[in-house]
C-alpha cells in the first residue's frame, strides 16, 4: 500500500480573514498513531475538526487513501465519515440515552444486523473499554473518566479505519489517563485502526504515538514533524524545550 | 469476500471450530447460539483460523459468546491459533470483570402504578412550589435591604427582552383581539341599534381583563419558556451549582432579576395592550359600522374609569410574577440531560399559563365580590 491513509496538503486554517496555521504538510500511514502537538490555542483542535469534516478549510487538501475529502460528493464525504471514528474532549454522549442506546445508535443506522447480534456488539464494545454491565446507565449517572471510556465505545462502534481523538486525557488522573494510553494502544493492535489524537499531555505522546505534527502559535504554520521522541533529540528548539520539559517532569 | 462460516469438528471431547471466511459487522454472519449445544460433552475446544479472511468486531463478538460459554461450563479453550489483534481484543474484553450489580433497564409500568406514580409526584411537587415561593420572598426582602446580589447589566437585557423585544407580538395580537371583540360585540349592538357601546364593550374588556390575559399568556410561551431553558441549561452545566458553592444564591442572581423584569415589564405590556384594542375597536367601529372617530373617544373616555387601569395593570402584574416564578421554579427544578431540558421548558409553559387561568378566575371573582 503506497498511498498513505491520511495525507494533508498545503493546508490553511482561517476564520474569516483571521489566518490560525498556513502551510501544513504532513502524511499519516495505516496503523500509525499520530498526534497533533502543540501549545495552546495553535489550532490544534480546529486542525481536528477539518480533518473530521466538521469545518471547511480555507486552503489546501485533505485526502484519505488519496480521494480529496473537501472536493469530494456528497455521498463519498459520508461514506468516508463512516470510515471515522471521533472521541470528543467531554465524550458528547447523548445525554437522554443509556450507555448501551449510545453505541447502538451508529449500528442500527448503518448496518443491517438483527437486534439481538447488535445487542451483543454493544456489549462487547463497552466490555473492551472496561464497562461491562453499565448498558443501562445514563452518562450524567457516570464519573468523567467513564464518560470518555464509553464516548470511545461509542467511536469504535463500526470498527472505523480511523479513530480521531480530542484530548483524551484532559480531565483524568495520571492513572486514568495511562489506562486510556495503554487501551488506545491495545485497540489499535486489536482493530489495526489508524489513530490521530489532539493532546499536550507529554507521557502520552511519548508512551504511543509513532508519528507527530508540531503547530507553533507564533509563527502560525508547522515546525516539526515526525516521531516524538526523535524529535525530542534533533526537532528545532522550541519542540524540544516543548517534550522535554515532559521527560524531566515524568 | 467470501461468506462467514464456522465449523465444528472433532471428536466430543476435543471439538476443533474453524473460523473461516471474511467477517464484516455489514454482513450476515454466523450466530453463536446455533453453535453451542454441540459443545455439551466437549473438555477442550480449539479455535482454527487459519482459513480465517479479513475480519472485525463482528468475529470479536462471536467468540466471546463461545468464551463465556466455555468459561461457565468449565471447557477448556485453546486460542493459539487466532490472529494477535484478535487475541488481544478478546483479553481485552474480559480484563475487566462486568460489574457485579448490573442493572436492567426499568420494567415498564402498568397503568396503575403509572397514575400513582404520577399522582405522588404531583402531590409532592406541591411543597416544592411552596418552598420556591418563599425563597423568592426572602430574596425580595434582602433586595429590600440591599444585601440581594445580581449583575444589573442582567436585569437590564431581561428587562429589554421581556419589555421592548415583546412589543410586535403584543401589538398584532392585542390589536387581532380588539377587533374580535369589535366584531363579535357589533353583531349583538347592532340589533338595538347601540353600536356606539362598543367602545364600551372593547375598553372594559381590553384594558380590564383581556389585555392583561393576552399578554400573560405571550409571555409565557416566550419569556417564561426562555427562563426555563437558560436555567436548565445552567443546571445541566453544573452552573447553578457553581453559583452555590461560592456562597452566591442563585435565587437571588438567576431568580430575583427575572423576577423584577416581568414584574415590571408585564403591567406597561398590559396597558400597551389595553390601548392597541382600543384602537383595533375604534377603527373596527369607525369604518365598518359607521360610528364617528370623536364620539367613540368620548365614550371610551366615559366607560373606563381609573379603577378598570388600575385592576388591569394589577392583574398584569400578577400574571408576570406567576410567569418568571413558573418559568424559574421549573428551570431550577431541571434534569441532567437534554431531553430534561425539554421536558422543563413545556412544564414551565403549561404551569404558567395554568397559574394565569387560575389566577384570572380568582381575581375576578374577588374584585366582583368588592365591587371594585
Amino acid at each position: 500500500m503506497s498511498t498513505p491513509h491520511i495525507e494533508v496538503r498545503g493546508l490553511t486554517m482561517a476564520y474569516g480573514d483571521y489566518v490560525i496555521q498556513r502551510d501544513l504538510n504532513f502524511t499519516i500511514n495505516r496503523g500509525d498513531i499520530f498526534v497533533i502537538m502543540g501549545g495552546s490555542g495553535c489550532g490544534k483542535s480546529t486542525l481536528l475538526r477539518q480533518m473530521i469534516g466538521l469545518h471547511q478549510p480555507a486552503k489546501g487538501a485533505i485526502l484519505y487513501n488519496g480521494v480529496d475529502y473537501w472536493a469530494a460528493s456528497e455521498e463519498t464525504q459520508a461514506s468516508l465519515r463512516r470510515g471515522f471514528g471521533v472521541l470528543f474532549q467531554a465524550g458528547a454522549l447523548w445525554s437522554s440515552l443509556t450507555l448501551a442506546e449510545n453505541v447502538t445508535l451508529p449500528l442500527r443506522e448503518f448496518t443491517r444486523l438483527p437486534k439481538d447480534v447488535v445487542q451483543e456488539i454493544v456489549a462487547l464494545k463497552l466490555a473492551l473499554v472496561g464497562l461491562a454491565g453499565f448498558e443501562n446507565f445514563y452518562p450524567s449517572e457516570i464519573s468523567g473518566g467513564m464518560k470518555k471510556r464509553a464516548g470511545l465505545a461509542r467511536a469504535m462502534a463500526l470498527d472505523p479505519e480511523i479513530l480521531f481523538f480530542d484530548e483524551p486525557s484532559a480531565g483524568l488522573d495520571p492513572l486514568s489517563s495511562q489506562r486510556l494510553d495503554e487501551l488506545i494502544l491495545e485497540l489499535r493492535n486489536g482493530l489495526g485502526a489508524t489513530i490521530v489524537l489532539v493532546t499536550h499531555e507529554l507521557p502520552s505522546i511519548f508512551a504511543i504515538a509513532n508519528n507527530s505534527v508540531f503547530l507553533d502559535a507564533d509563527t502560525r504554520t508547522m515546525i516539526a514533524s515526525g516521531d516524538p521522541k526523535l524529535l525530542v533529540e534533533q526537532g528545532p528548539d522550541k519542540v524540544r524545550h516543548f517534550l522535554k520539559r515532559g521527560l524531566s517532569e515524568s | 469476500m467470501s461468506e462467514a462460516r464456522v465449523q465444528l469438528e472433532g471428536d466430543a471431547r476435543e471439538r476443533r471450530l474453524v473460523l473461516g471466511g471474511d467477517w464484516s459487522l455489514q454482513r450476515p454472519q454466523p450466530r453463536a447460539a446455533a453453535m453451542l449445544p454441540g459443545l455439551a460433552n466437549a473438555e477442550r475446544l480449539v479455535l482454527v483460523a487459519h482459513e480465517l479472511g479479513s475480519w472485525d468486531s463482528s468475529v470479536a463478538t462471536y467468540l466471546a459468546a463461545v468464551l463465556r460459554h466455555c468459561g461457565a461450563r468449565g471447557i477448556e479453550v485453546d486460542q493459539r491459533d487466532l490472529p494477535d489483534g484478535l487475541r488481544r481484543l478478546l483479553a481485552l474484553a474480559f480484563a475487566v470483570p462486568a460489574r457485579p450489580d448490573a442493572r436492567g433497564l426499568a420494567p415498564r409500568k402498568d397503568y396503575v402504578t403509572a397514575v400513582g406514580e404520577a399522582s405522588v409526584r404531583l402531590w409532592r411537587d406541591l411543597p416544592a412550589m411552596v418552598e420556591f415561593v418563599g425563597e423568592i420572598i426572602l430574596s425580595f426582602q434582602r433586595l429590600l435591604r440591599g444585601k440581594a446580589r445580581f449583575r444589573r447589566a442582567d436585569l437590564w437585557y431581561f428587562i429589554e427582552d421581556a419589555g421592548v423585544r415583546a412589543l410586535p407580538i403584543v401589538s398584532l395580537i392585542s390589536f387581532l383581539v380588539g377587533t374580535i371583540l369589535a366584531y363579535m360585540g357589533a353583531v349583538q349592538l347592532a340589533l338595538f341599534g347601540a353600536e356606539i357601546y362598543i367602545a364600551d364593550l372593547v375598553g372594559l374588556g381590553m384594558v380590564r381583563e383581556i389585555g392583561a390575559l393576552m399578554t400573560g399568556i405571550i409571555l409565557a410561551g416566550r419569556t417564561g419558556a426562555s427562563y426555563a431553558a437558560q436555567l436548565g441549561t445552567m443546571q445541566v452545566n453544573e452552573e447553578i451549582d457553581a453559583f452555590r458553592t461560592l456562597g452566591v444564591s442563585p435565587i437571588d442572581y438567576l431568580v430575583l432579576p427575572r423576577m423584577l423584569a416581568l414584574i415590571s415589564m408585564v403591567p406597561l405590556l398590559t396597558l400597551y395592550a389595553g390601548i392597541v384594542g382600543c384602537l383595533a375597536g375604534a377603527l373596527v367601529a369607525t369604518t365598518v359600522f359607521n360610528v364617528g372617530l370623536y364620539e367613540y373617544f368620548n365614550e371610551t373616555i366615559a366607560a373606563l374609569s381609573l379603577k378598570h387601569v388600575v385592576v388591569g395593570v394589577l392583574k398584569g402584574t400578577v400574571y408576570g410574577a406567576l410567569v418568571a416564578y413558573a418559568g424559574c421554579l421549573r428551570g431550577m427544578q431541571c434534569g441532567r440531560s437534554a431531553q430534561a431540558v425539554g421536558e422543563t421548558t413545556t412544564a414551565a409553559v403549561v404551569l404558567g399559563i395554568l397559574l394565569i387561568t387560575v389566577s384570572a378566575s380568582v381575581l375576578t371573582i374577588v374584585f366582583q365580590k368588592l365591587g371594585i
